[in-house]
């Protein structure tokens, strides 16, 4: 009997997150990297304190930020673990350990910060 | 008066176990008509320069799937790639990627074929069938549904297309899991929950990372890459509708 | 007559190493610069989740942190992520066909094209209104 492989949960976040970041990624890149620092199109304080406090301690502005963080690490710890095996570091434990602990992390930093931010 | 035939550079990967370590490459001048084929210039290799150059061939016509090889790097049909795309070469003729070559061009089959073997690839009728139901009958749409899927020649192109092989020849491969989805695509068979293991495995669809070369070289149209991941969403399904109770339930 | 004769074989497959298997193939190329848009997505996921702790933190962390994103190194390092994450989303609704069963609709297979040239449009549209929604958040 071969061994039922765990990949289809990786691969589901992978996937939401690949949807996600394919459609929001550019643009929230644009927006928090690029056009916020430099004021283009963009006022300097789109992303002032009390403005992200209040989306963040919004309910939905609160998922979307959860959701975004997640997702995103997800779907790139599941790619570059691939990826290592791609170039020679084989799926071990160290791989995995690296890519979807870091995921791991990122989630639980993002989930903690978020609601230590609190709601309104 | 007879033009000069065009000469072409054919460079082939040698390997004779009984005399080198490792494979060594060897140069031959082939004089070559516009209509002649590499299949054809290693013949003639054979019968004029070099008979000891050992390869595979049958039908000549890109129908049996013997004549596979690396030609400039590109797993290709020697019967099927033409000296004049060539020209002016040099022609760098190498056996299959990925597979263990046993000498000259030709690898071992034997895993691929042992894997062909383990998906059950034949019918199993969903229900007791006697004679006297009569044939099977099938619209276009349900032929369509899996037909593009049996065009597969076994030639072997994909698995030396496919790095995911490559790097672990455990994988079950492009070829084997696009029969492997011909039979769970034919509305006449009923034998898709028998096969759900193979596709579940690391080793089935869970080794593809989509890279797709194999569909781009399959000189069939099978499109195992296709094959493959559209069964990633079934093996998902599966994964998940464990955990939900079959008898009267959700699925 | 029964012989009993030992053949011994000279069968020695010959294995050749994987390194550097994408090198020098046009279309391995393309799939390892795909994947390698991953590396983008995790470095902002990474830049989100600081922004956030430091959004948890306080006013003065946060300000801190919206500092650090207008130094010239924040600023070519999302210039980058930007244009890798145009790749992703090119690369991803590209290879969207193949991940899909094929499907008829009125009689007609769906064609790899159609799937793709979706795909895009949705991620066109989604990146306009993105930025209009944010342009229009300011009102």
């Amino acid at each position: 009997m071969k061994k039922r492989s765990n990949a289809p949960f990786f691969w589901l976040l992978f996937g939401a997150g690949g949807v996600l970041s394919a459609l929001l990624g550019s643009a929230l890149v644009l927006i928090t990297g690029l056009a916020t620092p430099l004021g283009l199109g963009l006022h300097s304080d789109f992303m002032s304190y009390p403005r992200m406090l209040a989306f963040s301690q919004n309910f939905i502005g609160k998922g979307f930020v959860f959701v975004v963080i997640a997702l995103f690490a997800w779907h790139a710890a599941h790619r570059i673990f691939h990826s290592l095996h791609d170039v020679g570091i084989p799926h071990g434990t160290p791989s995995k350990i690296m890519c979807y602990g870091s995921a791991l992390v990122m989630t639980l930093v993002a989930a903690f910060s978020l609601l230590r931010i609190g709601f309104y | 008066m007879a033009e000069a035939p065009r000469m072409i550079e054919i460079q082939v990967l040698r390997y004779r176990p009984e005399q080198e370590s490792e494979p060594v490459w060897q140069s031959y001048q082939v004089p070559f008509t516009e209509d002649m084929s590499v299949l054809q210039g290693l013949q003639y290799i054979k019968d004029e320069i070099d008979g000891s150059v050992s390869f595979r061939w049958s039908c000549r016509m890109a129908i049996c799937g013997s004549c596979g090889m690396m030609i400039n790097r590109k797993p290709s049909l020697s019967c099927q790639t033409f000296l004049r795309d060539l020209f002016p070469g040099p022609v760098k003729v190498e056996a299959l990627d990925h597979l263990p070559i046993e000498r000259d061009l030709m690898v071992s089959v034997e895993p691929f074929v042992k894997k062909l073997e383990s998906i059950k690839p034949y019918l199993i009728p969903k229900e007791e069938r006697t004679l006297a139901q009569g044939e099977y009958l099938q619209s276009p749409a349900q032929l369509a549904a899996f037909e593009q899927y049996s065009s597969c020649i076994n030639c072997m192109l994909c698995y030396a297309a496919c790095p995911q092989f490559g790097l672990n020849p455990d994988f079950t491969g492009p070829g084997v899991l696009a029969l492997l989805h011909r039979y769970n695509a034919d509305s006449r068979d009923g034998g898709k929950a028998e096969r759900m293991e193979i596709l579940n495995a690391e080793e089935g669809v869970w080794s593809c990372t989509a890279v797709g070369y194999c569909s781009e070289v399959c000189p069939k149209g099978v499109d195992p890459a296709n094959a493959v991941n559209q069964n990633k969403i079934n093996s998902a399904v599966d994964y998940f509708a464990r955990f939900f109770p079959k008898k009267g339930g959700l699925i | 007559m029964k012989s009993q004769i030992d053949v011994k074989t000279v069968r020695r497959p010959y294995v050749r190493p994987m390194a550097g298997w994408w090198k020098g193939n046009a279309f391995f190329v393309r799939y390892m610069v795909r994947e390698a848009t991953a590396v983008a997505v995790w470095i902002y996921a990474l830049v989100l989740t600081v922004g956030v702790l430091r959004l948890g933190q306080g006013e003065a962390a946060w300000n801190g942190w919206l500092d650090a994103m207008k130094s010239p190194l924040s600023l070519s390092l999302h210039l980058v992520l930007l244009v890798s994450m145009v790749v992703h989303t090119y690369s991803w609704f590209e290879i969207m066909p193949k991940t899909m069963a094929p499907m008829v609709i009125n009689g007609e297979r769906l064609s790899a094209e159609r799937i793709q040239r979706t795909g895009w449009s949705v991620a066109a549209v989604a990146f306009v209104v993105t930025l209009l929604l944010a342009v229009w958040s300011q009102a």
